[in-house]
């Protein structure tokens, strides 16, 4: 099956790209595509593993099974700043 | 009211905001506006740049929206938020909150600004006289 990977903020600036096809075998899971973009990417190590994981736009947890067609966003943590006055 | 969300390039427009919330019914209009500063950390900064996962931001912040209705009864919200380049003094984000009275208002405003920014995938990018950075919390 092929999913879509699209890249923001320092994903997109390290990798160049706004998205990439990955194809994966059946029944592969985010895990499965997280370790095949550290192996393309290994610079991506440390943001990664401060992300979390979209999957057609809803957060969903690391051992979500992915289907073909799926749109899948590696989530670095936001800016949210603090909210202290 | 269907809420107003707004995800865009352009200068926020708070009149409008404004305008497209503002009810007779409404004793109390709540307006949180969110500004690029000079500073972060100790570092001087130039200008930002926002970036947002549109498509995926849009329903968050419906659905934050949808949460501080049905917790505070507030019945018209208006979120904006800019992307691309902003300059030291624009603004970045706007919410407004309208409702009967002003508790709820600002209640609702506070869990709504608080909650786009640590879970609505929009990122801030730290341009500084000494480097970039995106910024991580």
């Amino acid at each position: 099956m092929k999913i879509r990977i699209r890249y923001f903020a320092s994903l997109r600036e390290h990798t160049g790209l706004n998205e990439e096809l990955f194809t994966l075998p059946d029944g592969a899971s985010v895990a499965d595509a997280r370790a095949l973009l550290l192996d393309r990417y290994p610079g991506l190590q440390a943001v990664v593993e401060r992300s979390i994981y979209a999957l057609n736009r809803h957060y969903v947890p690391l051992e979500s099974v992915l289907h073909d067609g799926d749109e899948l966003v590696f989530i670095p943590p936001m800016g949210g700043g603090t909210s202290k006055m | 009211m269907e809420p107003v969300v707004q995800l865009t390039r352009e200068r926020l427009d708070r009149d409008a905001l404004l305008a497209a919330v503002s009810d007779p019914r409404d004793g109390g209009v709540v307006i949180f506006e969110g500004v690029v500063r000079n500073h972060a950390r100790g570092k001087q900064v130039r200008y930002l740049e926002y970036e947002a996962y549109v498509e995926m931001a849009e329903p968050q912040i419906r659905e934050i929206i949808a949460e501080a209705q049905r917790r505070w009864g507030v019945e018209r919200v208006a979120v904006a938020h800019r992307f691309g380049r902003l300059e030291i003094g624009e603004t970045s984000v706007i919410v407004v909150v309208a409702s009967p009275h002003r508790a709820e208002a600002f209640e609702a405003c506070r869990y709504i600004i608080d909650t786009l920014k640590t879970t609505v995938p929009i990122w801030k990018k730290e341009v500084a006289t000494d480097g970039e950075e995106w910024v991580e919390g």
